[in-house]
This record gives C-alpha cells, sequence and structure tokens, in this order.
C-alpha cells in the first residue's frame, strides 16, 4: 500500500521564543498510508502537526511536501497545497450553521465541487445532515468532531492531518470516527497523519506510528509492532489505565 | 396567573417599597452634585453655584417609581408570562409571522421612499424642512456610517474605536478637491471613497497582528490622530474654523441648486424657490447611498470574501488552516468599511456646506459604534432600527421643548442624549444582550431555505 513519500519532516527544530519545542524530529508519511504520533503531554506532538501547517515555522531542517520545500511558506498557502487540518480543540466557527462550516473548507475551489462534497460528508457523519442548519457553537463536542474533520475534508486533501480527534469524547464516538478515518483511507486512498493521546486506539488503525519524548521522536513502526512493544505498552497503553 | 401574584403580593410590595426606596437614594447619591448643583458665571464673571432641588426631586422620583413599579408590577408580570409559556409549551419563535414582520423591509423602503413627500403633504414646504433633514438624512447618514462600520466590527469581528477618522477623510476629500479645484460631487463622491479605503488599508498594515483591546486602542489613536491633523495643519485645512461656503451637489450636473444658477432645479420645474427641494434631493442621495451599502454588503457576505470575514471573527487560526489569507481579508475589511465611511463623509460635507474638526471627535465614532452593538452585530435591519431610535431619538430630544416648561427655561433637553444612549444601551443589553436582531441570517443553504429555529441561535458550549 504504501507508495511514494508524501510528507517528509527532516531534522525539524521548532522553537517558542528561546525553548525548543522539537530537537530534530525525522518523520515520513506516504502516499495512502494512516500514520500516528503518540507521545505523552508536552512530548511536541501538537506542535509538529504546527509547524507542517507554517505556525510556528521551523527553524532549522525542512519540510517537504510532494517534493517541494514548504518549510518558510505561510499557513495559507501551505493550506492551499492540499494539506488539511483539523486543528486542536476543533476550531469550528461557532456562529455559523454547519453548512456555512462546510463551505468554508470548500473555499479551495472557489465551492466547485461543494454540493457533491458536502453529500459525501453527509453519508460518512449523517449527524451533521440532521443539523446543517444549525450553528456549529450548539453542537455537541463529537459533532463539532466530525464537522471539524468534514470541513477539512471539503478541501479535497491530498494529506489530512488530525490533532487529537477523541479529545473529550466519549469511546463510542471515539469509535465511529475512528471507523471513519479508515473508511476513508481505504476508499479513497487518503493520507492521514494522526496525532492522538488515545495511543490504543490510534495504533490500531494505523499503518506506521511514531512515539516522540521531549521533542524527539524515541521509536517508530508498524502500528501492530509498537502496540506489541513492552515500552510502548508500559508507557503509553498500560499506564493509562489506572 | 392573578392568583400567583395575589399570593406573592405582601411580601412583593414590601419588597418593591424597600428596592424603590434604595434606587431613590442611589439617584440622589448620584445626582446631588450632577443635578442638584449648578455652576455658572455671574455678570462679574464670578463662578457662583445655585441648587436646583426640584429637579433634583424628579430625578429621584423617577428612579424610586420606576423601581418600585418594575420590582412590583413589571417584572412580576414578565415572570408569570414567561412562565405561562413555557407551561404550555409554545416556541417564542413560530413560523406564523405576521404581515408586517414577513414584508417589514418593503414596507420601510416604502415608506422611506414615500417620506419626503407625506413629510411636505403634512407639515407644509417649510414645516417638512425639518423632518427630511433633522430626522431624514441625519438618520440615514449614520444608517449609512453603521453600515460601513458593520463590515469591520459586525462581520470580521474587528473593534474598531477610529471609524469617524474615515468619515473625516471622505468629508475633507470633498471639501479641499471642490474648493480647490472645483471638482463636482459626483466626481468627487467615489474619489473620496476610494480615498478613505486608502486610509483604511493604511491603519489596517500596523494593526494586522492586533486584536480585540489592542487594536481597538490603536484604532482609537488613529481616529484622534486624524482628527488632530485636522486641527494644526492650518494652511490646507484652516483648523478649527474648518472649511465653508462648500459646493452643493448638482442634479448629476444637468440642473443645479445655487440660487443664482441659470440652470437652477426650481427655476428649471417652475417651482417656488424653497431650499426644501434640494433637502429632498440630498434625502434621496443619502438613501440611495444607504441601499448601496445595503446591497454591497448583503452580496459580500455571500461571496467568498464575505465568508472569510465571518469565519475570521470566528476563529484566525482555522481561517489560516483553511487556505484563507487573513492579512488580506482584514485589509479588504478595513478598506470596504472605511470607503462607506468616506461615501458618507462627501455627502456630508455636501450637506453640511460647511466641515471642521468639531464633526469627527470620538463621541462620534462612539455613537456609531453603540448603534451597531445596540442594533445587533451583522444585522442590517437591527442597526437601521437602533441608528432610527438613537439618531431620531436625540433628534426627539431637541422637539422636547414642553420639558422646558417641567424643568425650567434653562433645561435644554438635547444635552441630555447620552443619558437616552446609556438607558437604551442598558435596556437593550438586558433584555436582549445581542442586539434588537441578534440572530443571524445564514447565507448557505442546500435545497429549500430552511428558517432557522430561534431555540438554536443562541450560543452554545460544545
Amino acid at each position: 500500500m504504501a507508495g511514494e513519500t508524501l510528507l517528509k519532516v527532516q531534522g525539524v527544530e521548532t522553537y517558542y521564543g528561546n525553548i525548543r519545542a522539537l530537537a530534530g524530529v525525522d518523520v515520513d508519511v506516504n502516499k495512502g498510508e494512516i500514520v500516528s504520533l503518540i507521545g505523552a503531554n508536552g512530548a511536541g506532538k501538537s506542535t509538529l502537526m504546527m509547524t507542517i501547517c507554517g505556525s510556528p515555522q521551523a527553524r532549522v531542517g525542512q519540510v517537504i511536501f510532494d517534493g517541494e520545500d514548504i518549510t518558510k511558506l505561510p499557513t495559507h498557502l501551505i493550506a492551499r497545497k492540499r494539506i488539511a487540518q483539523s486543528p486542536e480543540g476543533r476550531r469550528i466557527f461557532p456562529r455559523m450553521t454547519v453548512l456555512e462550516n462546510l463551505q468554508m473548507g470548500a473555499n479551495l475551489d472557489n465551492l466547485k465541487y461543494f454540493k457533491e462534497d458536502v453529500e459525501k460528508i453527509f453519508v460518512m457523519f449523517p449527524r451533521l445532515k440532521e443539523r446543517q442548519s444549525q450553528r456549529g457553537g450548539t453542537l455537541s463536542g463529537g459533532e463539532q468532531q466530525m464537522l471539524s474533520i468534514g470541513r477539512a475534508l471539503m478541501a479535497r486533501p491530498k494529506l489530512l492531518l488530525l490533532d487529537e480527534p477523541s479529545l473529550g469524547l466519549a469511546p463510542l464516538i471515539v469509535k465511529g470516527i475512528f471507523e471513519a478515518i479508515k473508511k476513508l483511507n481505504k476508499e479513497e486512498g487518503l493520507t492521514v497523519f494522526l496525532v492522538e493521546q488515545n495511543a490504543f486506539a490510534a495504533l490500531k488503525l494505523s499503518d506506521r506510528a511514531y512515539v516522540m519524548v521531549n521533542g524527539k521522536v524515541t521509536m517508530s513502526g508498524s502500528g501492530k509492532e509498537l502496540l506489541a512493544n513492552p515500552e510502548v505498552r508500559a508507557a503509553y497503553l498500560e499506564g493509562g489505565r489506572h | 396567573m392573578t392568583t400567583q401574584l395575589e399570593k406573592n403580593e405582601p411580601g412583593l410590595m414590601a419588597k418593591a417599597v424597600k428596592e424603590g426606596v434604595f434606587a431613590g437614594l442611589i439617584a440622589f447619591g448620584m445626582f446631588l452634585l450632577f443635578v442638584g448643583i449648578e455652576t455658572y458665571q455671574d455678570i462679574n464673571n464670578q463662578l457662583v453655584w445655585r441648587t436646583r432641588w426640584g429637579l433634583l426631586a424628579i430625578f429621584v422620583a423617577i428612579a424610586a417609581i420606576g423601581r418600585f413599579l418594575t420590582v412590583g408590577f413589571i417584572k412580576p408580570h414578565l415572570d408569570s408570562r414567561k412562565l405561562a409559556k413555557a407551561k404550555s409549551g409554545v416556541l417564542e419563535i413560530s413560523d406564523q409571522k405576521s404581515f408586517f414582520h414577513k414584508h417589514f423591509l418593503k414596507i420601510a423602503l416604502l415608506f422611506l421612499v414615500c417620506y419626503p413627500f407625506l413629510a411636505m403633504l403634512i407639515f407644509g414646504r417649510q414645516g417638512s424642512l425639518k423632518y427630511v433633514d433633522n430626522f431624514g438624512i441625519q438618520i440615514l447618514i449614520y444608517v449609512m456610517l453603521a453600515w460601513g462600520l458593520n463590515i469591520v466590527v459586525g462581520l470580521a469581528g474587528l473593534l474598531d474605536l477610529g471609524y469617524v477618522a474615515f468619515y473625516a477623510v471622505g468629508a475633507y476629500s470633498y471639501a479641499l478637491l471642490s474648493a480647490n479645484f472645483g471638482f463636482s460631487f459626483w466626481l468627487l463622491l467615489p474619489l473620496a471613497g476610494i480615498l478613505a479605503g486608502f486610509w483604511g488599508i493604511i491603519l489596517g498594515f500596523p494593526v494586522l497582528r492586533l486584536r480585540g483591546d489592542y487594536l481597538a486602542i490603536v484604532t482609537l489613536a488613529f481616529g484622534e490622530i486624524i482628527r488632530l491633523v485636522l486641527i494644526n495643519w492650518t494652511d490646507v485645512t484652516r483648523g478649527t474654523f474648518g472649511i465653508s461656503g462648500i459646493a452643493k451637489a448638482s442634479f448629476f450636473g444637468i440642473w443645479s441648486f445655487d440660487v443664482g444658477a441659470a440652470n437652477n432645479f426650481n427655476k428649471a420645474w417652475g417651482l417656488p424657490s424653497s431650499s426644501v427641494y434640494y433637502k429632498i434631493f440630498l434625502f434621496y442621495v443619502i438613501l440611495a447611498l444607504c441601499l448601496l451599502t445595503a446591497y454591497v454588503t448583503i452580496r459580500l457576505r455571500r461571496m467568498p470574501i464575505g465568508r472569510a470575514w465571518e469565519a475570521l471573527r470566528e476563529d484566525e487560526i482555522a481561517c489560516r488552516s483553511l487556505g484563507i489569507n487573513t492579512v488580506m481579508t482584514k485589509l479588504t475589511a478595513f478598506a470596504t468599511g472605511a470607503m462607506f465611511g468616506g461615501f458618507a463623509g462627501s455627502f456630508f460635507a455636501a450637506r453640511q456646506g460647511f466641515v471642521s474638526p468639531e464633526s469627527f471627535v470620538f463621541l462620534e465614532s462612539a455613537v456609531i459604534l453603540a448603534i451597531v452593538v445596540l442594533g445587533g452585530m451583522g444585522s442590517l435591519t437591527g442597526i437601521a432600527i437602533a441608528a432610527v431610535v438613537m439618531v431620531g431619538g436625540t433628534e426627539l430630544l431637541r422637539e422636547m421643548e414642553f420639558l422646558k416648561h417641567v424643568f425650567g427655561p434653562d433645561f435644554t433637553p438635547e444635552l441630555y442624549r447620552m443619558l437616552l444612549f446609556g438607558l437604551a444601551m442598558i435596556i437593550v443589553m438586558l433584555f436582549k444582550p445581542r442586539g434588537f436582531v441578534g440572530s443571524r441570517e445564514p447565507t448557505a443553504f442546500l435545497k429549500e431555505r430552511k428558517a432557522v429555529s430561534g431555540s438554536f441561535t443562541k450560543e452554545g458550549h460544545g
């Protein structure tokens, strides 16, 4: 399944002021893969995600997308390369309706494929269809997450970045969302790069995964390998079940 | 309902009396120095003071009785009504709207178009002057300004406290260019808009990174800078004296409204010489400008840039991650808003025939912003209603001569217009925290226009 490299993060170091949040990270995401990044709080997972999107920009190293160096591009131009992000905390537009939120995602093509894509999203997340003219802020957490992912998909992305899609959601809803991601990957060949605290669910879903500690990638391998790895189990799986 | 009231009666009345006395005491403390004591200069130029106990008593009585009535009667009545409604399970917003409600915009527009003639019919030629000019034109100028500011504040969510600067730029553009180069109103109207738009971009650049309070302070400063430049650059602007004798607008260059001109409008049409025809003409000009503003706003909201403004108001980071250039989005919002301010400014100069920095003080910005907030940010209808209430209310105060019989001959009612503003603010914020029209009209529909039920439009916390 793994094809050519779509996203290549090479020796990236990112700073917040003088504080180094990423200390030389190398991550590859191949076309058609689901890759996840797991790690504890403050390991730098979200920072890596934000660095790929150019806010903040990497001080050292390179981010290469589809053979093109995007390290120093402003965020909105990176987004126009069809890297769609469902940001941490969902960040939907609360006063705009569900449909308008989705519309914002389709802006890149000037709404050319809006109608057919909306239908697709509504098939994937029927709840959004029921609530299409309701304001985003009135949705439940799970529905907002669906909307956030739906909005990202409206841009017809080559790469979907998901930052903590399970945050604050009930396990059943998380399961539903992960199944939707899996289905997208299988049926449409969508490449997904996922940041998760919920290591168990993320590893089960992913083709490959990286483990991040203190701004560095310490381990990588296929999802199954890491699930079986005793260190990973101790640190992220069993530890989390207390 | 009545049984409930009766049941609560004894305790309620005591409470109402107590609250009323308390409100009276607070009012007494607050107004003792402001209203109860007045200073003035006597014939020897000395500052002396006298007391106005009667006036103070009226203020205190209004506060006390008002509070008493609110606590004792109005609030229980409203509560019981709310309760009854909740019990009967009727949703507050039903699909059945009254005829007036449904066709409100058409009726309002029709009324506006007929307004000058209605005024002439009822009050006669000279009598209608006041209604066309002081009420009609004055209110419409504020409607236009507030709609312009609405693009910046209501749609893009950028709090601008210096909007009057663009109004000033427009007014002075017209005044200076017409005085020095003799350009006509119809040439300078778009030019003033464009110049103001440029100033909007100039303001936009340094404040791109700012949001909220910080942005508000910088825009406030910008407004003051423009005003101070107008005062101090005396070679060009003649400082505080202002520029007078600004050319009138002409009827598209065909007829002039100058009395001495050969192609005088009144003469050409065989009308008696009266300034009311010029005012009526101006009324239609500002009405057209208002409609242009509304049309552009409504159109833009359905276009990518308008959607981007609204998204920017909601979440800047999400906007960027969706490929929206936030720099351009903010600049266009500032420029578009400023442009309409410039249009209004050049119209103001043509109507007034005189501009001075006095007209462009911070208070004007505050009033315009207050109208936007009271009307409900983003809602054109609400803002127009707010402008009618606030500006019309101010003008009405001027008319209330009978108040002089109550408060004495020195009483100047229009000095209390800020009181009116404050009162309106408090009332609206108490009962309609999102403004007169707090709901937002969605711009995206799949099949049919489905009205969003009122119960879904409140802010939620997901």
